[in-house]
């Protein structure tokens, strides 16, 4: 079955059908990945350009390296030495990397909606790397398939997402993906960060609620996903100081076990440790943070290869 | 070129003179001679209006012409090029053009503009502060004199208080109107469009409803106290409405108007899409980016409420032209504004058709009240007024395309759309200015 799409821009209009087809897929690719040499000519003569106008060390790597053991052909652009910074518009950044033969582009973006603008104009692919506040759906693919590998299923599980939900990306993009998937989810935050207007959002989902309890909220969780908290909240007047934020939010040893005895902890990285989360628990058996990386890069092998809908098998 | 004219069998609605009903109107050297039944020609070229309704041309509160200054978006010309096409024969431009119009210089500069263009009249407003700078008042007299209707930095709101009360007491000495466009910048923050369910599933910062009601507010407070006549420019939320009534209900002098989008659309449109092949599920139309941002349903009802119990005084477009590429861009990056002088009367008729105003409601907020907030001389049938005549054709109906505006604004969020109702001959000053497709036949030649 192929993917049906020519675009990766947000898991809210994928089937569950879809998700499982990446998650499989997936799957095949972590197997590419256990081999001595780690490449298969599956994408060799496509072009990817990794269009990233916002910092990134692991998404924009991880995406790379999926291109190269696709041998892809890669091109690395980040805004700060492309024309952008000439004040070119994105619009004729897209045009010009479409012109140059990119066969997909990868998009991280600080505004919401730029990948949208450039997928409505393009006919490469384009892959949404991070839009703003808005998602981030490679992640949210990389964090469903790191727990499938680990549980099993997604169906049934508790989720514990917490933090600044608000202001998340990766929190959006893993509502829709773990709320399809049929998991349980608890938003929890600060009310500042936490609006209930959420709930209205995903109305559709079928069980998502919220709490500003992160000790009520974390008993008999199977995931708690800690999302990670920027400095700017509280220059913004959003919150009073890391220093409550850490005492009221941040995941220790001592709430982790009001959770169920082998739940997964999970982190989109980079983490402010001693705020979000101890040092003691990143690096503890319960963490998945380092898998969630090296799964990446087989999820994103597995993008480019369904938007790419070559006929090529994987062999 | 005739100023004479016997435009015959109308079904004439003229809120002014509490008519309604099939008449004809005779036009003598540009003003309203006589409305009565069956008038004799005289020799007179005769308009055939039959069929068709005939009332006194719009009259529009709120537009951006972007001249001077901006004449890549529009132009005096094309702008009410534009408005006459859309009914409306008197336009108030805002004063946010480069340089800002706060000179009897500029004031002249565009009434002679508009006068060569010979389309629809303009009114000018004046700034509130010099060079919108919100600290220091315009010489209001001499802009007065200078023939300016009402004074206003939209675009931006008059965000200090103690400024607002000034300029209101000191509009005293001229007996015009502050208009503002109420935004708490403390409140709005950054906001791109309206705080809600919409701007959080886009993840776009939103502006709440708060932020407008809290400066309405407090103009509402501040024109009690000084007795200065506050007019609040596109109201676009229920508090809003709820705080206008009570204010008029004490005996303030506010005033306010409504934008054709605000009544007819939501936030919701934001995240559309277009139905495109595997298309996606969202879309950021930043054609429906505006200020104040689209808002409820909720919100709707109560503008709609607003027009009929009398709290709301006009509908205004707020016309906002811009070029393509400022529309053509990230959403938070995009120009705020929506181009509308062409498609404000069939947006707005919508509302009659679906029965949640009348007809007489619609045609009074587009004529005889907007002309009375600013004190102008139009908007009625009386004899002696000015010949600003529009016959309307509502049994036609037509498709939204940008492409064919007069105005250079191409922007609008209901491009390809059906609307109802059609504007089929607009004269000014009994000029025949605008005729339609189709209805060349009834007698007058567009000069």
């Amino acid at each position: 079955m192929p993917l049906a799409r020519k675009d990766l821009l947000d898991l809210d209009d994928f089937s569950s059908e879809e998700i499982t087809l990446l998650l499989e897929t997936t799957a095949a690719m972590t197997e590419i990945l256990s081999r001595p040499i780690r490449r298969v000519p599956t994408l060799r003569g496509k072009t990817i350009v990794n269009m990233f106008y916002e910092a990134s060390t692991r998404t924009r790597s991880s995406f790379e390296l999926a291109a190269k053991n696709l041998s892809a052909d890669l091109v690395n652009v980040s805004a700060s030495q492309s024309s952008v910074e000439k004040g070119e518009s994105l619009i004729d950044t897209m045009r010009t990397l479409q012109a140059l033969g990119a066969d997909m582009i990868v998009m991280r973006h600080w505004e919401a909606g730029a990948p949208y603008l450039a997928a409505s104009w393009l006919h490469a692919s384009v892959i949404n790397a991070g839009d703003g506040w808005h998602a981030h759906p490679s992640q949210a693919l990389l964090d469903l398939f790191t727990v499938q590998e680990r549980l099993g299923t997604i169906e049934g599980l508790k989720l514990v997402i917490v933090g600044d939900i608000v202001h998340s990306r990766v929190a959006r993009s893993n509502l829709w993906g773990f709320g399809k998937m049929g998991a349980d989810i608890v938003l929890c935050g600060p009310p500042t960060l936490l609006t209930p207007d959420v709930l209205g959002m995903v109305e559709s989902l079928p069980s998502v609620t919220i709490s500003y309890d992160l000790d009520e909220a974390i008993c008999d969780a199977d995931l708690v996903m800690m999302l990670r908290l920027q400095r700017e909240r509280m220059a913004s007047g959003l919150l009073p100081s890391m220093r409550e934020y850490a005492a009221r939010f941040g995941l220790t040893k001592e709430r982790m076990r009001r959770a169920r005895p082998n739940a997964l902890i999970m982190h989109p990285g980079p983490m402010n440790q001693g705020v979000e989360i101890t040092p003691e628990l990143a690096y503890s058996e319960q963490a998945v943070i380092e898998d969630q990386v090296t799964n990446g890069v087989a999820v994103r092998m597995a993008i480019f290869y369904l938007l790419a809908g070559t006929s090529e098998r994987i062999a | 070129m005739s100023e004479n004219w016997l435009i015959q069998g109308a079904r004439v609605l003229d809120p002014a003179n509490d008519l309604d009903a099939v008449r004809d109107v005779l036009v003598a050297d540009g003003k309203i001679a006589r409305v009565g039944a069956s008038i004799d020609s005289d020799g007179l070229p005769v308009v055939d209006a039959s069929g068709l309704l005939l009332t006194p041309g719009f009259v529009d509160l709120h537009c951006h012409l972007r001249e001077p200054g901006f004449e890549y978006k529009e132009t005096i010309a094309t702008g009410t090029r534009a408005a006459v096409q859309g009914g409306f024969t008197t336009v108030c431009s805002m004063a946010n053009t480069d340089p800002v119009v706060d000179t009897p210089a500029t004031v002249a500069f565009i009434l002679e503009r508009a006068k060569n263009a010979g389309a629809a009249r303009v009114s000018p407003l004046a700034a509130v502060t010099q060079g919108f700078g919100g600290t220091q008042l315009v010489e209001m007299a001499a802009l007065s004199d200078a023939g300016v209707v009402a004074f206003s930095d939209d675009g931006l709101p008059i965000a200090d208080a103690r400024m607002m009360r000034h300029a209101l007491e000191y509009s005293l000495l001229v007996g015009k109107p502050i208009v503002n466009h109420c935004e708490e910048p403390s409140l709005a923050h950054g906001g791109v469009m309206n705080e809600g369910l919409t701007s959080l599933r886009l993840g776009l910062p939103g502006m709440p409803a708060e932020a407008e009601e809290t400066m309405v507010a407090r103009d509402a407070l501040l024109a009690r106290r000084t007795g200065g006549h506050v007019h609040i420019a596109h109201v676009s939320t229920q508090g809003s409405v709820q705080i206008i009534r009570a204010a008029k209900q004490q005996g303030v002098r506010i005033t306010a108007e409504v934008t054709p989008h605000h009544l007819t659309l939501t936030d919701a449109i934001v995240a559309e899409s277009l139905p495109v092949e595997d298309g996606s599920a969202l879309a950021y139309d930043t054609q429906a980016k505006v200020k104040p941002p689209l808002r409820t349903e909720t919100d709707v009802e109560a503008l709609i409420e607003g027009l009929n119990d009398g709290t709301i005084d006009a509908i205004a477009t707020d016309h906002a032209p811009h070029s393509t590429t400022d529309k053509l861009c990230e959403f938070s990056e995009a120009e705020s504004g929506i181009s509308c002088l062409e498609t404000a009367f069939s947006q707005a008729y919508q509302l009659v058709q679906d029965g949640r105003i009348t007809l007489q409601t619609l045609i009074s907020k587009l004529t005889v009240e907007p002309s009375r907030v600013f004190d102008l001389p139009t908007g009625t049938l009386a004899p002696g007024a000015p010949a600003d005549v529009v016959l309307l054709d509502l049994t036609s109906s037509w498709i939204v395309d940008p492409l064919a505006f007069a105005s250079k604004g191409k922007n609008t969020p209901i491009a390809g759309t059906t609307l109802p109702a059609r504007v089929a001959l607009t004269f000014v000053a009994g000029r025949p200015v605008q005729v339609a497709d189709g209805y060349e036949q009834r007698g007058a030649t567009q000069t």
